[in-house]
This record gives C-alpha cells, sequence and structure tokens, in this order.
C-alpha cells in the first residue's frame, strides 16, 4: 500500500519541472495514512485552455488537506473535478484518472449522484436554499429519500451540532436561512454538506467570503471534523493552510509544483516557486 | 496664443443651461401625458357609469332594455373563460420555460423555439381569434363555447407567461444550483425542490399580469363568435357563455345613449378586477422578492 | 454518532424509478415545449389554407392591386389598399403622437429623474399598458372624439385622428418602457465623460445616450409600430367601417382589423368568399406585423450595443 508512487515524478511539462507527492512517504505512520482519493496523469481542458496537466496526488483519510496557488492555478478546477462538478461547464474535457477509494470516478459503474453523495461540497460564498433553516439541511436525506421525521430531525439535530451552529439557530429551525449573517450561513452549509455524511467534504475557499470572527470558527470546525471526515479545502490565505492542515498541494499554471506535509511546504520547500509563494513574493 | 475664447464660452453658457431646463419639463410633461390620460379615462368614465352601478346592475343578465340590462352573465362567463385559460396556459407555460432554461440543449432547434415563442407574442389577439374561429370553434366543433375561447386565450396569452417564467427561473441564482447539485440530487430533484420553489414568486407574477390581459381581451372574442345576448350563465366547458369585454363593446355600439353608461358601468367592474389583480401581483412581487 | 447510518439507508433508497424520472422529465417537457410550435403551425395552415380557398373564388391580382374594397352584394371586389391605407392612417397617427411622447417620458424617467420618481412613475405606465383596447376605445369614441368635434366641427363620429391618438396612448407605454431599458443601459462613465467636461443633461443625452441607445430605441417603435398594425377594438369602436383609400383623416375609414371584427360579429356564412377574406385579410395583417417583429428582432441583435 505504502510506497506505491503513483505520482511517479518529475514529468515533464513545457519546462517545468513537477515534483513527486512526498506527502504520504514522509517520515512517519505512513502505514496508517489511507488514501481517499489518488489521481493518475489527471489532464483538464476549458475548450482550447489546458487548465489542469499531469496531476498525480493522493489525499488521506481523516486529513485535511489544503490546496494552494495563486488565482488562475486551476486548483478551484481541481477539487470541483474530484466530485465531477466541474462538468457542469459544457466545454470540459477530461483525461487520466480519479480515484475515489481505488474506483475511477469517471467509471459508469458509479453514478454522479451516487459520487456525490459522499463527496460532499462546500462552496467559496454561501449558498444556502431559499428555505427554512431545518428545510436546508434536511434537503440531502430527503432527497435520498429518507422522510421519516423522527430520523430527519435527529441528522438535523447533529449536523447543526457537528457544524458548531446549533446553538445558535436551535429556536429558529423553521426561519428562512436567508436571514442568517454570512458566517452562520456557511455553517448551515457545512451542516447541509454533514447530513448526508459523506466520506470527504470538499471546501472551495470557503472563508473568502467571510469576516475573520466566522473564519476562525470555521477553521476549528475543520480541526473537529476531520475526526471523522476528509476534508480537501482549496484556499488563497497561507496562513490556513498552515492552520488548519495536515499535507499542503501547491498549484502553479495547472501544474503541483509540490506536494508534502504541510510542515515541510511552509518551513522547507524543495521548489524555489514554493518558497517563493508561501513567503509571499508573488501571487 | 490662445485656442479657446473663454469669453465666448461664458457668455454661450446661460443659453445652455435655459434650454436644459425647458426641456427638462417638457420631458417631465411627456411622462405626465400617461398619468394625465389615465385620470381622465377613469374619471370620465366613473361620471357616466354613476347612476348606473348598483347591485341591480351586478345581478342582472343582459338585455335589449336599458333598465333592466346587467353585467351578471358577463361576469360569470368570464369566471368560467378563465378557469379554461388559467390553467392550460400556466401548464403549458411553465414547463415551456423550464424545458427552455434547465433542459433545452443548446442548437438550431432550442434557438428556434425560442424565436418561435418570440414571434407568437407579436402576433395580433385578432389572428389568434382567426385561428380559433377555424380550429377550435369550426375543425374541432367546439362552436363558441368556453372551451374553444378558453383555449384561444391561453395560446394567446402563452409566450407571455414563458418569458416572464424564464426570466424568473433565471433569476435563482447558480450557486443555489451547485449546491443541491453538489449534494448528489438529480437535475429533476434540484428543478422541482429547489428551483420552481425559488422561482415560484416571480412566476405567479408574471401569471397573474397575463390573466389580467385575457380576461380584457375583446378581439378574439369577437372573432370566435361569443353571444351577446344571452339569459343563462353556462352548466359546462362546452356551452355558448357571455364575457365582460365582450359585452362592454356590445353596448359601445349600440345606438341608443343609455348603452354607453351601461358600458360605462361594465368598465368600471373591469377596471376595478384589473386593479385588483394587479395589486396582488405587486404585494407578490414585493413580498417574495429574495435576497440572494 | 447518530444512531442511524445514513449512507446506508441513502444506498437502500437507490433505485431505478429515479434513473426513469431523470430520462423522461426533458421528453415530456420538450413535448409540452412543442406545443407553442404547433401554435404557430396552427396560425400559418389557418391562415394559408384559408386564403387559398378565397384566391380560388377572387382575383388575387384586385386583392394586392386594387383599392376598391366593396364585399357585399352581387358584384364584390376585394382590394386590400382600401384596408391597408385605413391601418396606415390611423399607424401613422399614432405613431407621430407616440413616438416623441414616448422617448420624451423615457429620456425624462432615464436621464432626469430621481429614484424615487421612477418608482412612481413606472407603475402607471405598466398600469396604462395593462389597459383593455375595448377601454381605450369607450374612451376615443365618448371623450376624444366629442373633444376634437369641439375643436374642429368637420371631424366625423368616425375618424381616423381620434383612433389614431388613442392608439398612439395605447402604445406609449411600450415605446416609453423599452426605450428606457435601451438609455438605461449606456453605462454611466460615457455620461460622466460628458458632464465631466460641463456639459449639460440635455447635450449628453442628444450627444451621448440616444446615439448609443439608438438600436435599442428605433427597435422599440418598430415593435410600437407592429403593435398599432394589430390594434383592433379601438378602431373598431372609433374609426368607423367605410373602406377606402382617401387620406382624409376626419372622416370614417376602414382598417384590416376592423373589417375582421365587423364581419365575425355580424353573420358571415361559413363558405362564403366574405368568410374567407378574413383569412385572406388576417394573412395581410400577419405578414405585415411578423415583418415588423422580424426588423425589431434583427435591429436588437445586429445591433446589440457591448459596452
Amino acid at each position: 500500500m505504502v510506497n506505491i508512487m503513483e505520482a511517479n515524478t518529475i514529468t515533464k511539462n513545457a519546462g517545468t519541472a513537477v515534483l513527486e507527492d512526498r506527502a504520504h512517504t514522509g517520515t512517519q505512520e505512513s502505514a496508517e495514512r489511507k488514501p481517499v482519493f489518488k489521481t493518475n496523469n489527471f489532464n483538464l481542458w476549458y475548450g482550447d485552455n489546458h487548465a489542469l496537466q499531469d496531476i498525480n496526488l493522493r489525499f488521506n483519510q481523516n486529513e485535511v488537506s489544503a490546496i494552494i496557488g495563486p488565482s488562475g492555478c486551476g486548483k478551484s478546477t481541481f477539487v470541483k473535478a474530484l466530485n465531477r462538478m466541474v462538468e457542469l461547464v459544457p466545454i470540459v474535457r477530461t483525461e487520466g484518472e480519479i480515484l475515489y477509494r481505488d474506483q475511477d470516478i469517471f467509471n459508469r459503474k458509479m453514478t454522479v449522484e451516487e459520487l456525490r453523495t459522499k463527496v460532499g461540497m462546500v462552496f467559496q460564498k454561501p449558498n444556502p436554499f431559499p428555505k427554512s433553516i431545518y428545510d436546508n439541511v434536511a434537503y440531502g436525506p430527503r432527497v435520498h429519500g429518507i422522510r421519516k421525521k423522527k430520523i430527519l430531525d435527529e441528522v438535523v439535530e447533529k449536523s447543526l451540532r457537528d457544524a458548531a451552529i446549533w446553538d445558535e439557530v436551535k429556536d429558529r429551525l423553521n426561519e428562512n436561512a436567508y436571514g442568517l449573517s454570512g458566517g452562520q450561513q456557511q455553517r448551515i452549509c457545512i451542516a447541509r454538506a454533514l447530513a448526508t455524511e459523506p466520506d470527504v467534504i470538499l471546501m472551495d475557499e470557503p472563508t473568502s467570503a467571510l469576516d475573520p470572527i466566522s473564519t476562525t470558527k470555521v477553521e476549528d470546525l475543520m480541526h473537529e471534523l476531520k475526526k471523522n471526515y476528509s476534508i480537501i479545502v482549496v484556499t488563497h490565505n497561507m496562513q490556513q493552510a498552515a492552520r488548519v492542515s495536515d499535507t499542503t498541494a501547491f498549484f502553479y499554471q495547472g501544474y503541483v509544483v509540490e506536494h508534502d506535509d504541510t510542515k515541510v511546504i511552509f518551513e522547507n520547500p524543495r521548489d524555489q516557486r514554493t518558497e517563493d509563494y508561501v513567503s509571499g513574493r508573488f501571487g | 496664443m490662445q485656442l479657446i475664447d473663454k469669453n465666448v464660452i461664458a457668455k454661450k453658457r446661460s443659453g445652455r443651461l435655459t434650454l436644459n431646463n425647458a426641456m427638462k419639463w417638457i420631458f417631465f410633461l411627456c411622462t405626465m401625458v400617461g398619468l394625465i390620460v389615465l385620470v381622465t379615462l377613469i374619471v370620465d368614465t366613473l361620471m357616466d357609469a354613476v347612476g348606473y352601478l348598483n347591485m341591480d346592475f351586478l345581478t342582472n343578465f343582459s338585455s335589449s332594455r336599458v333598465e333592466s340590462a346587467g353585467f351578471y352573465g358577463a361576469i360569470i362567463g368570464s369566471l368560467w373563460l378563465m378557469f379554461v385559460t388559467v390553467p392550460v396556459a400556466i401548464f403549458l407555460s411553465v414547463a415551456t420555460a423550464l424545458y427552455l432554461e434547465e433542459y433545452a440543449p443548446k442548437n438550431k432547434v432550442t434557438d428556434f423555439i425560442k424565436i418561435n415563442i418570440s414571434n407568437l407574442a407579436g402576433v395580433p389577439s385578432v389572428v389568434f381569434g382567426l385561428l380559433g374561429l377555424a380550429i377550435f370553434v369550426r375543425a374541432m366543433a367546439m362552436g363558441n363555447s368556453v372551451l374553444a375561447a378558453g383555449l384561444t386565450l391561453a395560446l394567446m396569452i402563452l409566450p407571455v407567461i414563458v418569458v416572464s417564467s424564464q426570466e424568473a427561473i433565471r433569476s435563482v441564482p447558480s450557486t443555489v444550483r451547485e449546491a443541491s447539485i453538489g449534494m448528489g440530487a438529480t437535475k429533476w430533484q434540484t428543478v422541482s425542490r429547489i428551483i420552481l420553489p425559488a422561482a415560484i414568486p416571480g412566476i405567479i407574477t408574471g401569471i397573474i399580469l397575463a390573466i389580467s390581459r385575457a380576461i380584457g381581451e375583446t378581439a378574439p372574442l369577437v372573432v370566435i363568435g361569443v353571444p351577446t345576448t344571452l339569459l343563462v350563465t353556462p352548466d359546462g366547458f362546452l356551452d355558448s357563455f357571455q364575457a365582460m369585454p365582450m359585452q362592454i363593446y356590445a353596448w359601445i355600439k349600440m345606438p341608443q345613449e343609455e348603452f354607453q353608461y351601461l358600458a360605462a358601468a361594465g368598465i368600471i367592474v373591469l377596471l376595478a378586477i384589473l386593479i385588483l389583480m394587479n395589486s396582488v401581483a405587486i404585494f407578490i412581487r414585493n413580498k417574495f422578492s429574495r435576497r440572494y | 454518532m447518530s444512531n442511524y447510518n445514513i449512507q446506508e439507508m441513502i444506498q437502500k433508497n437507490k433505485s431505478n424509478k429515479g434513473a426513469v424520472v431523470e430520462k423522461s422529465i426533458p421528453v415530456i417537457l420538450f413535448l409540452i415545449t412543442s406545443v407553442s410550435i404547433l401554435a404557430t403551425i396552427g396560425i400559418l395552415y389557418t391562415l394559408i389554407s384559408q386564403s387559398l380557398e378565397f384566391f380560388s373564388r377572387e382575383s388575387f391580382m384586385t386583392f394586392i392591386t386594387s383599392a376598391n374594397w366593396s364585399p357585399y352584394g352581387a358584384e364584390p371586389e376585394f382590394g386590400i389598399w382600401a384596408l391597408v391605407m385605413g391601418t396606415m392612417k390611423v399607424v401613422a397617427i399614432a405613431t407621430v403622437f407616440a413616438v416623441p411622447v414616448g422617448l420624451g417620458a423615457a429620456i425624462y424617467l432615464s436621464e432626469y429623474a430621481t429614484e424615487r420618481v421612477r418608482k412612481i412613475i413606472k407603475p402607471i405606465l405598466e398600469v396604462l399598458a395593462g389597459i383593455p383596447t375595448v377601454v381605450y376605445g369607450f374612451f376615443a369614441i365618448n371623450f376624444v372624439t366629442p373633444v376634437l368635434q369641439s375643436i374642429w366641427p368637420e371631424i366625423s363620429l368616425y375618424n381616423a385622428i381620434s383612433a389614431g391618438l388613442v392608439v398612439g396612448i395605447m402604445i406609449i407605454p411600450m415605446i416609453a418602457s423599452l426605450s428606457e431599458d435601451a438609455m438605461s443601459s449606456v453605462p454611466n462613465s460615457m455620461r460622466e465623460g460628458s458632464l465631466g467636461m460641463g456639459a449639460t443633461r440635455l447635450e449628453t443625452t442628444f450627444k451621448i445616450v440616444l446615439p448609443a441607445a439608438v438600436s435599442g430605441i428605433i427597435a422599440s417603435i418598430v415593435l410600437a409600430v407592429s403593435r398599432a398594425i394589430g390594434e383592433t377594438m379601438i378602431v373598431s369602436i372609433a374609426a368607423g367601417s367605410t373602406p377606402n383609400a382617401s387620406l382624409d383623416i376626419t372622416s370614417s375609414l376602414q382598417t384590416m382589423t376592423g373589417f375582421i371584427v365587423q364581419i365575425t360579429s355580424g353573420d358571415a356564412a361559413y363558405g362564403s368568399s366574405l368568410y374567407f377574406s378574413l383569412f385572406a385579410v388576417g394573412m395581410t395583417l400577419f405578414v405585415m406585423t411578423f415583418t415588423m417583429n422580424i426588423i425589431s428582432q434583427w435591429i436588437t441583435k445586429r445591433y446589440r450595443e457591448e459596452y
């Protein structure tokens, strides 16, 4: 299991050397780090624009994996490819493999609906449905055919508790979610994603529209959530990546420049560009 | 050397400002033309109607004698008409709008459908009447029934509701759509549980405005041959019926002056209903306009 | 942890029913959508087939060249120009009246009015646009015509000028609101560029805003003219029923739409030439309004301003 290097290294792409994925060959207990997602030479085009090039990555269970990089580097596109949301753009074309728990997500055996039930998503801007708080959180279980009031009640409460917002909203579950503040809305969205008990939660810059206090709350939440879930978070905020994540991947112009334990990326990166970026010299 | 003579500019300035001010008032007057006409129309009609607008008018059937002529048959007939027009129009238009906004592929067929709908919106109502006359009244042998007229009007207001529903659906932000799809909801689950409910206030507003257009529409009813003197209300959708605008038109056409007052009374009733419907539409629009 | 394993329940609930629904919904919606196409086909089929029937009885050449429309009697003559002229007179008067007033209102609303004034006036325009045309017809014959007669006694009870003015009133809201949309979409930066040099509002409007919005304005006028051509009740009530091709605007005339209403409110025996003439007139009307609508759409599309 361990030292198989899916990311078999140093691919040459228009002169850009790509370093191998070291995040999982690292020092300690790598045997226990079970992968949830692996990509093999994954490529993606928007029309003629080669947006993602030969991505070889691996993300582990019960970890927070951060993806950083300057805007336009493909990090959002990549995370949206993991639950095939990227296919909502009609001109998208992909090549290569993305394995979720060793199953190719583009394989016909797995429907997109099934994949997205297991791989939930939290978006950049809070996007609650124009419904009550309760209906927002119960939406996922309901669309998947769970209708018993007793079960739904329990799921809603548990999800809201896990998203650390239960105490703030428990007395107004029937009010419209649009009445909440941005930070609360985002935590409702997280609760909504938790309600189907997904395996992996993708977060696409979940705090970029939030104030600092709400940001802290969401970051604390990620820490809590990784006990039961695996989290892949895209962030434009390097301090956030440093604070919350176990591993960090640095994307640059559609390539993965470096993927390693977060500590290594921030303290001892191997690539000059990574060092320039994390030290704030560009981006 | 100075290329620009500042004195000339200064001298011309006051003239330019005066012209600006004068034109501002002219433009304002143009804007007021609508309001003036509206007030004149309502006051003039009310003054004609005032002696004739009473309970008898609302409860009597039409008659060739002014004293006993009333609007009852027309009011009930218009209601019957709407019982056909409204459900048919809503069913067809909302489904069409959903298809065009959510499912239609980007291709020539879709473009054709869209162009077709906007052209249908520009077809004069009297031509819809000819369609109704040839197809529903004659070819399908429905006669001048509630059903024939109702279907004709439904086709006439279809493009109006389609366009307003499309706008309402389009105004549901794509982030909300993504959230639903991102949870593994299917397309139809997303459409039926998220998008449609969110778009409903806008759709209803459009529907009410379209109905208020249908309820006052006269030309297609004339062409279909809706009767103006009838002493019964319909019992079924295949019966003949009267309609408010049709009755008003018949009274206007009568040579005796008294019938003009009856027409005025009918107009006031019709306008009152339309204003009520418009107020409901505006209320819904304001109450449910969402902050996304 | 919860007492329930949600993912397990979700797996259990998976069924093929959903997939069938997903597949059939777009097909069903497409079928319903095609009703709108059926309506167009219905209109075209009706007009064309019945017109062909008409032209198998009456001369097509007379129809498109003669200006004598006398459909009754033993020797009827169907010369469409009498009706087209009637329509043209009314539409011309309506346009001459409505375009300046509608544009003036649009300029006021877009360039001068405060947000508050706009919020009061726009609903009034909406109400005006929603008044049934039979009501406008009543207004024309019982208010406008008497007023005109008191100023200008030679005007007969049925005439082009009263009908034309009221049709004009009917299309003012359309011109005003569509032109206002076109002008409002001219970006403020362009206005600021002009105002910033000391130009007045008026100069800015005429030299910057109107030229930039001209395609939208023309499209709105063409659309309004098309609406005026198809307007039926006002002309049926106020313009009379005397088909003639004269240029006189003070006496009775008949429009295409007026003819259709006159014949259908009486008894045109089914199967007579008179009955089929309805569809030949309807066809002419349809071709005219359709052409105007296409021109309007073409202008909007061709000259869409990209800011």
